[in-house]
């Protein structure tokens, strides 16, 4: 089973329950595709046994081939390639590696090279293996970089993969072909304003979801409101705690000081299974 | 005179951007608010913006097969490169628009349509101008939505003559983020003292600096965990960048937001309320 963990609001708690979760499961792989600010290892402290570099294909122009025709950045849909009478500049952090440009080059002028986007870094630490990516600073496309982090899945394992705030490209990548999505959010108006755009991207997407209520007690009633009437199931309910706060802040999850929560994540996947 | 730009950002989502921002904004003269999250915005809960213009965002472009002139081939599926193409079907949510498939197609059964990928706002807040937008739900190229929230802000700015433009960013530090920060003034990060936190703000200075933009720090919710506040304290010192600002943690931030007001005006005697009228203070140094 794939469970995706996500949010739309940052901060709502994503992490804390991905991690929390693969605590509580056997045979576990986690997934972190917030490539951009990954922080489940913080959580977990893997011992790193492997790390690869990922990078993404982006074109090289030949000068002494290319006759300045212009036809590759008239193609170009991202502006990454711009034709100057006598040279050819080339964006690489613009590109999205779709190989046009070679493609439409009627001298055959270009080729396409490997350029380095960021790396994965495989590890374990008590009995969970967790895979995550690190976009390089700069970098501005992360979908090529959590792809990668995806293809690291293992089919004999349940996956927890711990999705980037946000609702636009990067979250559809992480969620992508995933057979459930835990929604994590807070009780507070910015909660649930991004809540209700996220739910609306996993229904275009198809795909089962349930809510956490993280920090419950803070805030309104809103979200409950709202998860009854979108009849949205309510999974789970992890209280606003100055006990819980303090060990995130200094990375502990909270199965490991607070056992009695590992039964409750377990029991979340039970009622998932149904 | 060109207006100065400031963009709050975080790295970690959640520690506090739009809830520091939507305070300025009520501090601040003279200022065009932005909110550069399109994917997830908030801002616009607190300050209730009246919007007096909408712009239709036409980005990105989804590719359409005709089935009537396909001869399934199949060339179109072996070139995609974004695995949005399976048995002649096209996915529109992986489709990146790139074009390849209509190119390479023998037929001419593939068409690229434009398609709206969110709107983009103008509207007045009680607090100055606003420029804002949506993106659609799942879409691409935020990235471009971001900048033309910043283009609307700097007509705005020169037609109101308006001095400053407070942009508040999304989390993360990839695409948005970088359209969020590219040739601004000054970057401001706000950061929570939690492991999480620390590596996410080094990672969001590492940004800023990388396009040699000034940065300065503010501490949210600083005492819910001092140790790790003096660990930042001690990084900026040694990295040459200046704390602006220190907010103690306190729930009424949370009331403020319930009641859909930013903090500095919901109760302007908090603790919190004075902290970010000295960060203001500190802030307008550098400006």
């Amino acid at each position: 089973m794939i469970i995706t963990v996500a949010s739309g609001k940052g901060g709502t708690g994503k992490t804390t329950v991905a991690v929390n979760m693969a605590l509580s499961l056997e045979n576990v792989q986690l997934l972190d595709c917030d490539v951009e600010e990954p922080n489940s290892h913080i959580l977990l402290q893997p011992k790193i046994n492997e790390a690869e570099p990922v990078y993404s294909k982006v074109p090289v122009v030949s000068e002494e081939l290319c006759d300045y025709c212009g036809k590759c950045s008239k193609f170009c849909a991202y502006n990454a390639l711009f034709v100057a009478p006598k040279t050819v500049m080339v964006f690489p952090e613009l590109c999205h590696s779709c190989g046009g440009c070679a493609l439409v080059c009627p001298k055959n002028a270009i080729t396409e090279k490997e350029r380095q986007i960021g790396v994965i870094k495989k590890g374990e630490a008590r009995g969970v293996e967790i895979v995550y990516g690190e976009l390089n600073v700069g970098e501005a496309m992360a979908v090529p970089l959590i792809r990668a982090v995806k293809n690291q899945m293992k089919s004999n394992k349940s996956i927890v993969i711990d999705a980037p705030p946000g609702t636009a490209c990067s979250l559809v990548a992480s969620v992508h072909k995933t057979d459930y999505c835990i929604l994590v959010t807070e009780p507070t108006p910015f909660g649930l304003h991004d809540l209700k755009i996220t739910v609306q991207v996993l229904k275009d997407l198809g795909i089962p979801m349930g809510v956490i209520i993280n920090r419950a007690g803070l805030g309104d009633k809103k979200v409950y409101e709202y998860c009854e009437k979108e009849s949205i199931p309510l999974l789970m309910e992890i209280p606003f705690s100055k006990k819980i706060a303090e060990l995130y802040s200094r990375g502990v999850p909270f199965v490991a000081e607070m056992p009695e929560w590992k039964d409750k994540f377990l029991e979340i996947l039970d009622n998932i299974k149904r | 005179m060109m207006a100065k730009e400031i963009t709050v950002l975080s790295g970690k989502g959640g520690t506090g951007k739009t809830s520091v921002t939507a305070s300025l904004a009520v501090l601040s003269k003279k200022t065009v608010l932005t909110d550069c999250d399109v994917d997830a915005p908030d801002l616009h809960l607190l300050l209730k913006p009246e919007v007096l213009e909408t712009q239709e965002f036409k980005a990105s472009r989804v590719a359409v097969i005709d089935e009537e002139l396909c001869v399934q081939c199949g060339k179109c599926e072996e070139h995609c490169r974004f695995g949005a193409i399976e048995k002649l079907i096209i996915d529109p949510i992986l489709c990146e628009g790139c074009g390849v498939c209509a190119y390479i197609c023998p037929v001419a059964a593939i068409e690229l349509e434009k398609r709206v990928s969110g709107y983009a706002f103008i509207s007045k807040t009680k607090y100055g101008p606003m420029s804002h937008a949506l993106l659609n739900p799942g879409e691409e190229n935020s990235g471009k939505l971001v900048t033309l929230v910043r283009q609307n802000a700097k007509k705005v700015a020169e037609k109101e003559n308006c001095e400053l433009i407070i942009n508040d960013g999304p989390p993360g530090i990839g695409c948005p983020v970088i359209a969020s920060v590219g040739g601004v003034y000054m970057g401001l990060i706000v950061v929570e003292p939690t492991l999480s936190g620390i590596h996410d703000m080094e990672r969001a200075l590492g940004l800023l600096n990388h396009f040699k933009i000034p940065s300065f720090v503010c501490v949210n919710k600083y005492d819910l965990n001092e140790e790790n506040t003096s660990r930042i304290v001690e990084f900026c010192g040694s990295n040459g960048v200046e704390v602006v600002g220190k907010i103690p943690f306190d729930p009424i931030v949370t009331e403020a937001m319930v009641a859909g007001k930013p903090i500095v005006e919901y109760s302007p005697e908090s603790r919190v309320s004075k902290a970010i009228a000295e960060l203001w203070k500190q802030t307008l140094k550098h400006l």
